[in-house]
């Protein structure tokens, strides 16, 4: 219910539209991936899904940022269920980022992810984070999805608290794929464009 | 006391407005059962999902009328928000208009609309024309940001003349004071809103029946002469049939129909105009076959001051 009351919102403020053209609906484990400009992009995907991929879709976020309080907590654990990521500590074994990435993957989960890193200023689609790659390789004959969120550097910008509430737009790409032998810094490029490709469109 | 007491012309109004969507849809689906070509058919898809919008429109559009006054300023300010929001969406604001757009969104808007609902008519006619017009230039200055000052300025404010100052007239007509006319100004709403509805609907219908000129393809390609004139002399004269349930007489009902045709008329130009400038075809996507509710209002904006002015001069 808390769940369905925040797309409601998010989706009235953002007044967003939803294109699947280019993405058949599929029930298996996928990765969106997006570009990054503002807080509210990661809820206004979550809240441009169908409920039952929804309710299957896990963000990845960073924990230094979700663990702090404890409605932050419980919003990224009950509500989003996000699988959190240690950004800075990314080699003590305890908290290996990838392995609770795959976790959930493998447990039938769909991730999303922001390969930028953090948040862009403007509208320009910044260089991609390896880690994208890794899950890839890891993850063989996994689907990624491009996704590309119009607008909402401008509804809600970097460094502002209070939104704006212009018009929106969530695009679905067509699905890839890690090709055999596909280098990592080709992998990365790819991907990216991508995201840029739907924004040129 | 119930409109209807006070005011029982506009049963028969409503009662018209039904029979026009009942022909209108029923038309359609004639039309869906006979034509074959394929412009046809996408014509009659058009035309049937055009008459879906316009039911969901005409009951929104009663109920506001028929809860006057409270009912139909919330129902026009949540106009001016989506039609606002459409136009900066498409307008190139930057980064440092961010915080005097909330301003405008949620201050400058509410405010407009609450001064007509206090019917405290010396602010709200100059909040936007003048205090906004100085405020907002001056809460940019904080910004640091002087690139395209003077556009994004400009633009910004034209905005919220057009999407905000001017749509709140149609809900004004509810202050005017017109002798022997109390407790009746609703139906000045319904004449409005129906004369410059119908003449877009009568430009399209005249168009495409016997629309060959074009009047000026560069801004609207649909726009044809025969279309114009057509939908023009067809809403003036429907204006001028309803002389009885307004404080006008028939003559009176004619000119004034012909001014918020001609008005109309020009403000859907000039909002088609600004999306050639800036390269969308349509404002948004709220009422399927329309496009946005700015691409539905924008004769609305242009005729309802006018209409406001000249009632209030020659009636009150």
């Amino acid at each position: 219910m808390i769940s369905d009351f925040i797309c409601g919102t998010v989706r009235l403020l953002c007044g967003a539209t939803a294109n699947w053209a280019a993405c058949p609906f599929d029930d298996k484990p996928r990765i969106f991936f997006a570009n990054h400009s503002s807080h509210l992009d990661f809820l206004l995907l979550w809240a441009s899904l169908p409920a039952d991929t929804r309710r299957k879709l896990r963000p990845v976020a960073a924990k230094e940022y979700w663990t702090r309080g404890s409605i932050r907590h419980y919003f990224a654990r009950s509500v989003f269920r996000a699988v959190l990521v240690d950004r800075k500590n990314t080699t003590a074994k305890s908290s290996n980022p990838m392995s609770a990435m795959m976790d959930a993957l493998k447990g039938g989960d769909s991730l999303m992810i922001f390969p930028e890193g953090s948040r862009q200023s403007g509208d320009c689609v910044g260089p991609f984070k390896p880690g994208i790659f890794h899950l890839a390789r890891k993850m063989p004959g996994i689907e990624l999805v491009p996704v590309y969120l119009d607008n909402l550097n401008r509804i809600l910008p970097k460094g502002e608290v209070l939104p704006v509430p212009l018009l929106s737009s969530v695009t679905f790409g067509s699905p890839l794929q890690l090709r055999e032998g596909e280098s990592k810094n080709d992998f990365l490029a790819r991907t990216r464009q991508a995201v840029v490709a739907i924004k040129e469109r | 006391m119930s409109v209807f007491e006070t005011n029982p012309e506009i049963v028969f109004l409503f009662a018209g407005l039904l029979a026009i969507l009942v022909i209108g849809t029923s038309t359609g689906m004639i039309m869906g059962r006979t034509v074959r070509s394929e412009s046809g058919i996408e014509t009659v898809r058009n035309i049937n999902s055009r008459m879906k919008a316009w039911w969901l429109m005409c009951i929104v559009f009663t109920i506001a009328v028929l809860t006057v006054p409270a009912g139909s300023i919330v129902m026009f300010s949540l106009t001016s928000f989506l039609a606002f929001r459409e136009y900066v969406t498409i307008a190139p604001t930057r980064r440092g208009d961010h915080r005097v757009l909330f301003w405008a969104f949620f201050i400058l808007l509410p405010l407009n609309y609450l001064l007509l609902y206090m019917k405290w008519y010396g602010l709200f006619s100059i909040l936007i024309p003048v205090y906004a017009f100085l405020f907002v230039p001056i809460r940019k200055l904080l910004t640091n940001d002087v690139e395209l000052f003077l556009q994004r300025t400009a633009e910004i404010l034209w905005g919220l003349m057009v999407c905000i100052y001017f749509i709140s007239h149609v809900p004004a007509l509810m202050l005017l004071d017109i002798p022997g006319y109390s407790g009746k100004n609703a139906t000045l709403l319904f004449f409005l809103v129906l004369v410059v509805e119908l003449n877009d609907v009568m430009q399209y219908v005249w168009g495409k029946w016997l629309g060959k000129r074009k009047i000026c393809p560069d801004i609207s390609p649909n726009k044809t002469v025969a279309g114009t004139v057509g939908g023009i002399l067809t809403s003036s004269f429907v204006g001028m049939l309803l002389w009885w349930a307004t404080p006008f007489n028939i003559w009176q009902a004619l000119g004034l129909s012909l001014m918020i045709s001609v008005m109309g008329f020009f403000g859907d130009l000039t909002m088609s105009a600004v999306k050639r400038d800036r390269g969308v075809k349509d404002y948004g996507s709220l009422l399927p076959g329309h496009g946005g509710i700015l691409d539905r209002i924008d004769s609305l904006c242009f005729s309802a001051p006018l209409f406001f002015h000249v009632v209030r001069y020659f009636f009150t």
